[in-house]
């Protein structure tokens, strides 16, 4: 992968300098690199972890098995595009085993979840089944540990 | 009682560590950002600390065989087959030690007799002088010079022989310069060791540590080097794992068993669960350290463009995790200019004289440690170097 697109990823805070300097060539480049990337898709957007517990927020979460019939000409792809189209679908992935598309969606309780499933998701034509599971507590989450403990600390100077 | 007229003449004589007098100064200090450490920012990788508990949970507690778990040392030697091209019998030329640091001592201890001299290069870490003098060898300083990037010229080295030589001890790359070796150089130095029947001890620990596609290449691969060396390497740098004490030796099997019956008496083994531990690390090779290495490549790149930026002049290292900025232009000894930048900025960093005269002028910088706080310690030192020229 591109560093800069990795150093992004892992923090997209950082500024076209600080990355100019950790990869070794000019901020004109960094911002027309990350600007490309941005106008090719390969970027899709910018936002921060959040524990979200911690932000006070009440709301649930769920991972919705969701099994589809394929179409003769598109497969999956246009109906997983229409269900990842709803706002309460926070993220919808093509799955190999048991199920077809795990579909993660976020509302602001269990019926609001629920009704989502009955009246949307599965009114859908081509879906065949649903299974929902309701997410209890967060332990990492977009690769950072929630309520991390710190490191122990290393001696300040070493040989 | 005198206790000086009861030590060890040898001991007594032997000056403590410079980077011990420096630790005093900095420790207790919760505001600085250190960049005064030898070792990675990030602990052990999990798996490598799992399998660790695991064999906790399973009771392995017990002592090892004095030459380290067989599993262990058939891991080591695949390992060093294919990062070094060079293979070593498990059974009678691998020894698994208590860090390299005990390698190096025991491998001195096994090979020199009183006045045996050891060709050996400063700056360089702490221990090399010490541990000669130790085994009551004589300790023959070969500096390194930036002009050079720190690598070691086979001129140099050629000029230190006598005839009391037994030894040429080397580590690339080089703590705390971040220098590496020219191949030609490194063939050059092989030559000498065949020419005048030298052994050399090559200390491996930074080898994982090259940048810009870097190919590590040990003195061990030339011809005639095989029967005369002792490659010395560890888990510590590339694995993050300093803590674990736990290196290994490999060398010919008369070299390997004089070395195994120092080790046995003084160490018995290492233990076993670091043991288990290098065996996960080593399971997992580069994917527990490419990573760390490409960030260490970013945060070098990083560091040396605003130590440059600020006019203190520092050389592209190509490994280890150190940089070796030229302080000299700031009118200060490095140890002046590491206590005042500490004491002003709270900014640590290492006295280039703490790894031997031939540091002087030059300060150690670790960059293992997070970008953003590398930046924040390069501002400090920006306004510092700017303070003192003024």
């Amino acid at each position: 992968m591109d560093p800069l697109i990795e150093l992004l990823q892992n923090n997209s805070r950082r500024t076209p300098a600080e990355m100019a300097r950790l990869v070794g060539i000019s901020e004109a480049e960094v911002n027309a690199r990350v600007a490309a990337a941005e106008a090719d898709g390969t970027i899709l957007g910018y936002s921060a972890v959040v524990d979200r517990l911690k932000a006070g927020h009440r709301g649930v979460t769920a991972l919705i098995e969701v099994r589809i019939t394929p179409e003769r000409d598109g497969g999956f792809d246009r109906l997983a595009r229409r269900i990842s189209k709803f706002d309460q679908v926070r993220e919808c992935f093509l799955m190999s085993g048991g199920y077809d598309l795990a579909v993660i969606v976020e509302g602001k309780d269990l019926l609001d979840v629920a009704n989502f499933v009955a009246e949307k998701l599965s009114t859908l034509g081509g879906v065949l089944s649903t299974a929902t599971r309701f997410q209890l507590k967060a332990y990492k989450q977009g690769g950072f540990l929630v309520n991390a403990e710190g490191d122990e600390e290393r001696l300040p100077v070493s040989p | 009682m005198d206790y000086d007229s009861k030590l060890s003449t040898i001991i007594r004589d032997l000056p403590r560590s410079g980077i011990r007098d420096f630790f005093e100064l900095v420790i207790g200090r919760s505001d600085v950002i250190s960049l005064g450490v030898g070792e990675p920012d990030k602990p052990t990788p999990w798996p490598i600390r799992e399998a660790a508990i695991r064999s906790l949970e399973k009771g392995m507690t017990s002592y090892t065989s004095n030459l380290g778990l067989e599993s262990l040392r058939v891991a080591i030697s695949e390992y060093v087959t294919k990062h070094f091209r060079i293979t070593y019998d498990p059974k009678t030329e691998i020894l698994v030690t208590v860090g390299v640091s005990e390698a190096l001592d025991i491998a001195f201890r096994a090979v020199l007799n009183p006045g045996d001299e050891v060709i050996y290069h400063e700056p360089c870490y702490v221990s090399y002088s010490p541990s000669i003098k130790m085994a009551h060898g004589v300790p023959v300083v070969v500096q390194t010079r930036e002009e050079n990037e720190f690598a070691l010229m086979a001129a140099d080295v050629e000029k230190a022989i006598t005839p009391r030589t037994k030894v040429i001890a080397m580590n690339f790359p080089t703590n705390p310069t971040g220098g590496i070796m020219p191949h030609e150089e490194l063939e050059k130095i092989a030559a000498l060791a065949v020419k005048h029947d030298l052994l050399v001890f090559t200390d491996e620990i930074y080898s994982e540590l090259l940048y810009d596609g870097r190919q590590h290449k040990s003195i061990v691969e030339f011809p005639g080097m095989r029967e005369r060396t002792v490659l010395l390497h560890g888990f510590s740098k590339a694995f993050a794992m300093t803590g674990w004490r736990l290196g290994y030796a490999c060398a010919p099997a008369p070299l390997r068993e004089a070395m195994m019956k120092i080790h046995q008496y003084c160490m018995l083994c290492a233990p076993i669960m670091s043991q288990v531990a290098g065996l996960e690390a080593l399971k997992m090779g580069e994917t527990a350290y490419e990573d760390m290495r490409q960030s260490y490549e970013q945060r070098r790149n990083l560091i040396v463009s605003r130590l440059n930026g600020m006019g203190l002049h520092c050389f592209n290292p190509g490994g280890a995790f150190y940089v070796f900025p030229d302080i000299r232009s700031t009118g200060l000894t490095s140890k002046e200019f590491a206590i005042q930048l500490l004491q002003r900025k709270s900014v640590a960093v290492v006295p280039g004289s703490a790894f031997s005269g031939a540091g002087e002028g030059f300060v150690r910088c670790c960059y293992a440690t997070a970008p953003e706080l590398i930046a924040k310690a390069m501002d400090l030192m920006e306004e510092f170097v700017n303070e003192v020229r003024k």
